[in-house]
């Protein structure tokens, strides 16, 4: 068990079980897309109330929900580099902060785009996104950190170490609605007695939050390769990699 | 201690003391963070009386007055235990309706109505689609009035 593990984390095998992946994800990833986009723009009735302009749920619920996501995955990601030394986690959390910015930056950008017709205001400072906008900067100055310093395990270090202090934010993202007043409107899928969504717009909303999941898995597994490939420049495993892909063309 | 007992300790002291430290912070601060005011909190006289700040309710059914000639509109907020009366000129975003939640910024003038200088909606979490909606309604069931109730 522990054995497997080990072999795992190695950069090498990781590299090698990523490119076997990479494929499988992206067809996912395309089929979950257009099956989403078809039931969130086709299928989905109009809503009772905001008519067609509620569609915009099916990009902005689930960046937002990715947002928090990736966030929990990177800072995770960077604890157990930081405890146990492993590689393979420094690369994941680095690899995980520009897909995390991303989806953070299409959040709020949707949720703008949504907010001027439907409360009359692009931004308003209340709880919920002013934490989501601190996420984006959290995502910023980690990549930040990430690129100022020379020596990766000293980068991967300070920039765990910094994902860490910002994970107090995620509660606070989640429960900003609950715990105060705010302007953004309380959950929907994640109440405890019912979601208080009709079901026929329920489903294409979860094939788009696997979708964007699958995505995310996608982009990481590119990131972390390019990430292995330049961590590992001096080992002898890579060097026959190049070398065979040298022969081949 | 082995080095690597260390770190899980360091780890664990990040944010376990940040969520310590920040859950001060916020307690300190949970008045500053409410984004607006219920008009029952109005009435008991928490809110500011000489500077701005927001108001939350709902838009008491039959209490909207518009004026024919200007973009003036009066109309009554209310948490269903209490009122307020608030008065507004300019453009009423379109989820603005009676019944509907809304969010106004401004400031109480002497005879305790609320002069709105912005309007803001407050979309709730529901969606569904019209014919469910209809349905909903004539069985009694819908309405932010009941859910208000629910919550308070």
């Amino acid at each position: 068990m522990l054995k497997q593990f080990h072999r795992l984390v190695s950069p090498k095998y990781f590299y090698n079980l990523a490119v076997l992946l990479t494929p499988w994800f992206s067809w996912l990833t395309a089929l979950l897309m257009i099956a989403g986009l078809y039931g969130g723009l086709v299928f989905a009735p109009a809503d009772y109330q905001q008519g067609e302009s509620f569609r915009i749920i099916y990009v902005h619920v689930p960046s937002a929900w990715m947002s928090l996501f990736i966030y929990i995955v990177m800072a995770v990601a960077g604890g157990v580099g930081l405890i146990w030394h492993i590689k393979i986690a420094d690369v994941l959390a680095k690899s995980c902060a520009p897909v995390g910015a991303s989806f953070t930056f299409l959040a709020l950008a949707t949720g703008s785009l949504w907010g001027k017709p439907m409360w009359g205001t692009w931004w308003v400072w209340d709880a919920r996104l002013t934490s989501e906008l601190i996420l984006l900067f959290l995502y910023l100055g980690y990549m930040a950190l990430q690129s100022a310093f020379e020596d990766r395990r000293v980068a991967a270090r300070a920039s765990a170490i910094l994902a860490l202090v910002g994970l107090v934010n995620i509660p606070i993202i989640h429960y900003s609605v609950e715990w105060w007043s705010t302007l953004h409107q309380g959950a929907t899928v994640s109440k405890i007695d019912a979601p208080s969504i009709h079901i026929d717009m329920l489903i294409p909303l979860l094939i788009m939050a696997l979708a964007f999941k699958a995505y995310f898995v996608t982009i990481v597994l590119l990131r972390s390769r390019t990430e292995i490939l330049e961590y590992e420049c001096h080992s002898t495993w890579v060097s026959e990699l190049l070398n065979k892909v040298e022969s081949k063309t | 201690m082995t080095p690597r007992k260390k770190r899980i300790f360091m780890v664990f002291f990040i944010t376990l003391g940040m969520g310590v430290a920040v859950a001060l912070i916020l307690t300190a601060f949970e008045k500053n963070l409410l984004y607006f005011y219920a008009p029952t909190q109005i009435v008991a006289g928490e809110a500011p009386i000489d500077r701005a700040f927001r108001i939350g309710g709902l838009v008491l059914e039959g209490s909207v007055v518009r004026d024919p000639e200007t973009l003036e509109v009066q109309f009554v907020l209310t948490d269903t235990l209490n009122q307020v009366t608030i008065t507004y000129e300019g453009i009423l975003p379109d989820l603005f309706r009676e019944g509907q939640g809304i969010v106004a910024n401004g400031k109480l003038d002497e005879n305790g109505i609320f002069q709105a200088k912005e309007v803001l909606a407050k979309h709730d979490e529901n969606y569904m689609p019209p014919e469910v909606a209809d349905a909903l309604e004539k069985a009694g069931a819908i309405g932010q009035y009941g859910r208000y109730k629910q919550r308070l």
